[in-house]
């Protein structure tokens, strides 16, 4: 067997592509987390919650009433997103321009509340979700073995990373929210609807999370804490990637992903401490991250 | 744009107007009115309370009191961007061109509130220099050319109320005689303007009235025929 700096190729491409994937959901939650507090200004502790609501959505919406992975992909984050708005417009609006560690609070609060009572329903063991009948099996790569669904993870985040990218940059919705996260009281006194647009936004990054959780549901163990153990990685994350970037995100949740899939190959005791490592680091030489604008 | 000047009819009227900043009390009981087609400047000290007469007009400060109708319509209870949809375009002192978008994305992107206004190939003849930078980014351009696209950019929306916020502060006297060109135009069309300007030599040909703000108060109303004869009043108030 070929050996790379002194490990199994088959070892080390396995636990690139658990990074790889890994690192898709760092960045699917990393951009909601940045479109978020770029036009609200809020850091969303709520986040680790939304993505959890997606992916239990999607095993409780099939026990009770048989509804499909393909459609929750798409129910389950509008659910979750009307979820959001309704947070958004009966409390976050209310803290609106307040010091950031009131909506942390908030969201923070909100985000237990919503573990808690599903906790007490469920309970923590887990529940199980077996995957689409498509999804069973994968290919020989030669060099490693690509399970299909893992494949279709890394294609399904990417294309919402990047579709999601090219909304918010090239488009005029985009170029609403750019100039809102720049001012947003000069673009209601152009006329734009800004309460509205705050709420879309709110909804939208929610969706982001909630799509990430439908993606785990048939590979990670779905309980009511799911979100808040990866909600601290991906907040390292977007603070490496620099707070409100959008492409940063994305770049910087992939790489992070690989980063923690070659450590623990190279040296597992420090893989779960080495995105934290990256992050004291990057805060030392570049305290806005590494996308992030210079203040 | 054809809007006929009616010289008669209240485009804007502000009466009794108290604006608040948290706790401090910014503006004292403002009392003014704009015809449709004039041209009033707010004149006065720094800190006398203009730019927050215009930002309360646009219900963009913190609270407010009294009463202000636009087109007969009372405004105290709408939401911002109600007050843009009635027809009103705000430039702001700091201009606020936005650095995250290209010139032309900052050119399209109020939404048009009202038929009648400019195409984006008017804003360009007008505005040469925005078409040629209109791929840079927004805070890229010059002073004076950012001034010309915050300008611009509330043209294209067809509002027929423009309140413009020290509009030539800070600019060289080249770029500022073309702004004077620009209001002529537009006066020409029309529009009605309220300018709060520092700058009383550019101000003074372009206006039919102009109202001293001190304190948070209108002390003085002056018509542009009245000038010569009050002209030391003005000067006392403005301090120069």
């Amino acid at each position: 067997m070929s050996m790379i700096f002194g490990v199994p190729a088959a070892v080390l491409s396995g636990q690139l592509l658990i990074g790889v994937i890994n690192g898709a959901f760092y960045a699917l939650l990393s951009l909601g987390l940045a479109v978020i507090f770029g036009l609200l200004k809020i850091i969303n502790f709520a986040h680790g919650a939304m993505y959890m609501l997606g992916a239990m959505a999607t095993v409780i919406m099939f026990d009770a009433l048989g509804i499909n992975y393909w459609v929750a992909l798409f129910v389950a984050p509008v659910l979750v997103g009307i979820v959001g708005m309704v947070i958004e417009y009966f409390f976050l609006r209310r803290i609106a321009g307040q010091d950031h560690i009131y909506s942390l609070l908030l969201t923070f609060g909100i985000a237990l509340m919503i573990q808690g009572v599903l906790t007490n329903i469920y309970g923590v063991s887990g529940l199980r979700y077996s995957m689409p009948d498509v999804f069973k099996g994968g290919v020989n790569l030669g060099f490693m073995f690509l399970p299909y669904y893992r494949a279709w993870v890394i294609v399904a985040a990417l294309v919402v990373c990047f579709g999601t990218w090219f909304m918010i940059e090239k488009t005029k919705l985009g170029s609403y929210l750019r100039a809102g996260t720049e001012d947003s009281q000069l673009m209601q006194g152009f006329g734009i609807n800004v309460p509205l647009l705050v709420s879309l936004t709110y909804g939208f990054g929610v969706m982001l999370a909630a799509f990430a959780g439908v993606l785990a549901a048939p590979i990670y163990s779905v309980t009511p804490v799911m979100g808040s153990h990866i909600l601290i990685v991906v907040f390292a994350v977007v603070v490496i990637g620099g707070m409100g970037s959008i492409g940063g995100a994305i770049i910087t949740g992939i790489l992070m992903g690989i980063i923690e899939g070659l450590t623990k190959t190279f040296y597992p005791p420090a893989s779960s401490a080495v995105i934290f490592l990256v992050m004291v680091v990057v805060l030392m030489i570049r305290p806005s991250g590494l996308f992030g604008k210079e203040a | 744009m054809s809007v006929n000047p009616d010289k008669e009819y209240e485009q804007l009227r502000v009466s009794g107007l108290h604006a608040f900043y948290g706790e401090s009390h910014i503006l004292h009981g403002i009392d003014l009115v704009v015809n449709r087609g004039e041209l009033v400047t707010l004149l006065g000290r720094n800190g006398a309370g203009r730019s927050t007469t215009l930002k309360a007009i646009m219900n963009m400060v913190g609270r407010r009191t009294g009463s202000i109708m636009i087109n007969g319509e009372e405004t105290m209870s709408c939401a911002p961007h109600h007050i843009a949809r009635l027809g009103v375009g705000y430039c702001p002192e700091h201009r606020g061109i936005f650095s995250s978008l290209s010139v032309q994305e900052n050119l399209t992107l109020p939404p048009v509130v009202r038929s009648g206004g400019m195409s984006l190939e008017e804003i360009y003849t007008m505005f040469p220099n925005l078409y040629e930078r209109r791929t840079s980014q927004g805070t890229k351009l010059s002073g004076g050319e950012q001034q010309m696209l915050a300008m611009a950019r509330i043209l294209r929306t067809g509002a027929n109320m423009l309140l413009l916020d020290e509009i030539t502060e800070g600019l060289a006297p080249v770029i500022v005689e073309k702004l004077g060109e620009v209001l002529v135009a537009l006066k020409e069309k029309g529009l009605t303007i309220v300018l709060v300007e520092q700058n009383f030599h550019f101000a003074a040909p372009l206006a039919d009235r102009h109202y001293v703000v001190e304190h948070g108060q209108i002390v003085e109303e002056i018509g542009a025929h009245e000038l010569t004869e009050k002209q030391s009043v003005l000067n006392g108030y403005l301090g120069v």
